[in-house]
């Protein structure tokens, strides 16, 4: 990045220290400090903007839980069930990402993180395919949508109400998007990433945007592992 | 000391030391970014202010003459939107606050500064959609959007201004995130947490409700231009949905919003009551930890804005509860301030001025929010002139006074100038006169019947006297705003150069040259002393007890 480039021909970083530490900070416990601080106040804001939309699947879902039980078994968890474990599988990655940097072991570094890679796109690909099909199904919310005579699970002689059940679809579809455009930034960064580990810039002195990019990345994992039983699993044993 | 010319001999500082518009543009210098930020807020205060000068005059007449209706619910509606996201919520923490917080803890900058600039182009950027929005038609449902008129039925443009202020959102998020960050870790050393000023803990409890409340605002306007956009149902009972649902949504927001706009006002009143008495804040302690409390129960509060919308009458009274309990720590601040005051060697410099203005009006404004706190006159006021007096008394006379006095106490740190304290004393008594004639009849207004937001009165003729009151005060005030503007663009040519420290006021701010070079300091300090310490001050420089005025 330009920093480091600014960071030599500064006079004000003139010193023996890495030219990775900024000139504000007095050393690199601090920076690496404020780094991550920063990054787990983001994530505070992030788990509050999440949360206003848990909040409004909470309270529908209280209040139309047949309905939308129904539109909830109209999605597939096994596809939903893959993709837990290929996130779980992404953080496990990372968490050997963060040890092989910090560790020195340049080869591990950069499979781990092109694991990560993979793992992500594989993700955002069955996303994609089950979107697609709610797109064939007219699951998706608006002028289209149709959700007629499904049936209540457990009560054979109820009927969904199609208004409601477009509900949980307008949250599947926010809590779901809003979760995959977090997954699209979270690759962006991780090919950033994979370029400064191939460049030899993350170091055992220097990692600290390997370990808040994946402080990240792990945050994003954990919505899905609470956006998963939430949307997938709504009374799935009738 | 003067140069063989006699001009006097400039010192390098963060003004000079680079030229250019791209220095500018592309700074990460946190004091040239609160300027920026100077520049761009003043603009939409001024924009707000037309808006409300429209206002005025519309309501001069019961009859609605001056525009028609559709007219008048687009005034109120942007002069809200204008004010309080594109003005109150960034004005001091973003000009004040990104000047002073580096500086108060004996930092070199803020700890992320190309996040801070990034700020100011998010803050710019939704700057720009709310104008694009309000030149192309603008938009009429109330600063609060309340669905389903918002996502039904209103043909303005509310998706672009929701998408602006989604946005301007983000701005004040980073702001938040960066002070907190820097006030955990850029402290200099012996700067514990009881020795900052209580400028700082103002900020540390507003940057709380910044990164906690504005997510929650930017997933609710997400949902508000979906459910208009597709017509999903989240919001509209016809389909099932619940439009309460939003308005505790937006609530949960923007009633912290207001600590947002009111805790930072409240650090600068503290800065300069202790420093024009010359003593160290009383209950130091108390002070802070109520900053911090305001915050918390601010956030368990929202639903009396909602007493009358059809809420449960067990939650109504838990919040009417929780309403009166917000009000402990903001008396805390009052009781604290006014002990310090107590046998105190007094001086009258405009910031005191306006810092006295607060004290009286934003007493006023509390009490008459306990007032709205009590379920039985809420119902009898709400959606009356009741509510717009009371929190223009918030937000006006408590968030603006703080503002304009802060302005006053550290211009001669930000520009390096002494504005002229003649002038700005008699602007200080024309903005609180004009300010009392303008929102006190509209108390009475309110208990008589008048609503708001209506632009049309004639069936009400005998409301005119004190509707006449009112704008002829908001014209006053008006000249009130603009007289400082005038001389602090004056002074920054014409003024005298100021000392390094010419309130002889405590703090680190004022032991670095004025104004600062880009790194604040020489060296980094040490702090060994407890904030406010103006009796040692004062001791060991009787001679200096009194520089100007």
């Amino acid at each position: 990045m330009s920093d480091s480039q600014a960071a030599v021909q500064n006079p004000a970083h003139a010193g023996g220290h890495s030219p990775a530490l900024l000139h504000h900070f007095a050393d690199e416990q601090q920076q690496r400090d404020s780094a991550s601080l920063g990054m787990w106040i983001f994530l505070a804001t992030e788990v509050m903007f999440f949360g206003g939309l848990f909040c409004a699947y909470l309270i529908y879902r209280l209040a139309y839980f047949g309905d939308f039980a129904a539109a909830s078994q109209t999605l597939d968890w096994r596809l939903g069930g893959t993709n837990t474990i290929v996130l779980i599988c992404s953080s496990l990655t990372v968490v050997f990402a963060v040890y092989a940097a910090q560790q020195g072991k340049r080869s591990m570094l950069l499979i781990s993180l092109v694991l990560t890679l993979v793992f992500g796109f594989a993700f955002l690909g069955i996303k994609g395919v089950e979107y697609a099909e709610k797109f064939e199904k007219h699951h998706v919310p608006g002028a289209s949508f149709q959700f007629d005579n499904v049936k209540v699970p457990g009560h054979a002689d109820q009927i969904a109400n199609p208004h409601h059940a477009e509900i949980y679809f307008a949250l599947y579809f926010i809590m779901t998007g809003l979760h995959a455009l977090h997954m699209i930034i979270g690759i962006g960064i991780f090919v950033w990433l994979f370029l400064m580990a191939w460049k030899g810039r993350l170091t055992p002195e220097y990692n600290t945007p390997l370990e808040i990019g994946g402080l990240y990345w792990h945050f994003v994992d954990i919505v899905w592992i609470y956006l998963f039983p939430l949307l997938y699993l709504i009374d799935l044993h009738k | 000391m003067a140069t063989p010319t006699g001009q006097p001999f400039e010192r390098e500082n963060y003004l000079n030391k680079h030229y250019g518009v791209g220095s500018w543009l592309l700074t990460t210098d946190h004091k040239r970014i609160a300027l920026l930020y100077l520049i761009s807020i003043t603009f939409f205060f001024f924009i707000g202010g037309f808006f409300a000068l429209l206002i005025r005059l519309e309501l001069l007449t019961p009859a609605g003459d001056l525009v028609q209706a559709d007219t008048y619910n687009k005034l109120f509606t942007m002069h809200g939107q204008v004010m309080v996201f594109f003005f109150l919520i960034p004005s001091i923490p973003a000009v004040l606050g990104n000047f002073l917080v580096p500086m108060m803890i004996g930092a070199k900058d803020l700890a992320f500064p190309r996040i801070n600039l990034l700020s100011w182009y998010l803050y710019i950027i939704a700057g720009c959609m709310m104008l694009h929005c309000m030149l192309t038609g603008g938009v009429d449902t109330g600063w609060t959007f309340y669905t389903p008129f918002s996502t039904e039925y209103s043909n303005t443009k509310v998706i672009e201004a929701g998408l602006a202020i989604f946005v301007a959102g983000f701005s004040s998020i980073l702001t938040g995130l960066n002070f907190i960050v820097t006030i955990h870790r850029m402290r200099a050393p012996g700067m514990t947490w009881s020795r900052l000023p209580l400028f700082i803990w103002a900020h540390y409890a507003t940057s709380i409700i910044q990164i906690l409340g504005t997510p929650v605002i930017a997933i609710t306007l997400v949902l508000v231009v979906a459910e208009r956009a597709l017509h999903l149902g989240i919001f509209d009972p016809k389909l099932g949905g619940d439009p309460l649902l939003f308005q505790h949504l937006f609530w949960f927001y923007s009633h912290p919003a207001v600590y947002i706009m009111i805790l930072p006002s409240m650090g600068v009143v503290s800065e300069v009551i202790a420093c024009f008495a010359r003593k160290r804040i009383f209950g130091y302690n108390f002070v802070a930890i109520s900053s911090i409390s305001i915050a918390v129960f601010g956030f368990l509060v929202w639903a009396h804005h909602m007493f009358v919308a059809g809420i449960s009458v067990y939650a109504a009274l838990i919040f009417s509860l929780l309403s009166y309990l917000v009000a402990v720590p903001s008396a805390v601040k009052v009781f604290n301030w006014t002990a310090t005051l107590y046998k105190a060697s007094i001086h009258y410099e405009a910031p005191m001025l306006y810092a006295f203005g607060f004290l009286g009006l934003f007493t006023i404004g509390g009490l008459t929010g306990l007032f709205l706190a009590a379920l039985g006159i809420n119902v009898h006021v709400t959606d009356t002139y009741f509510v717009v007096a009371h929190f223009h008394y918030i937000m006006v006379g408590g968030a603006l006074m703080g503002y304009l006095g802060g302005m006053h106490f550290w211009w001669p740190k930000i520009t390096g100038k002494l504005y002229p304290e003649g002038w700005a004393r008699l602007a200080a008594l024309i903005v609180f006169v004009g300010f009392n004639l303008t929102f006190f009849p509209q108390f009475v207004l309110g208990y008589l019947g008048m609503p708001r937001r209506y632009y049309d009165y004639s069936h009400m003729p005998e409301f005119q006297v004190l509707n006449v009151l009112s704008t002829a005060g908001a014209t006053i005030l008006g000249i009130g705003y603009l007289l400082p503007m005038m001389y602090f663009l004056w002074s920054m040519r014409y003024g005298k150069p100021a000392p390094d420290n010419p309130w002889n006021a405590a703090g680190l701010e004022w032991q670095t040259q004025s104004p600062p070079t880009t790194f604040n300091f020489e060296q980094e300090p040490v702090v060994t002393w407890e904030a406010y310490n103006y009796d040692e001050i004062d001791k060991a420089h009787p001679e200096e007890a009194h520089v100007v005025g």
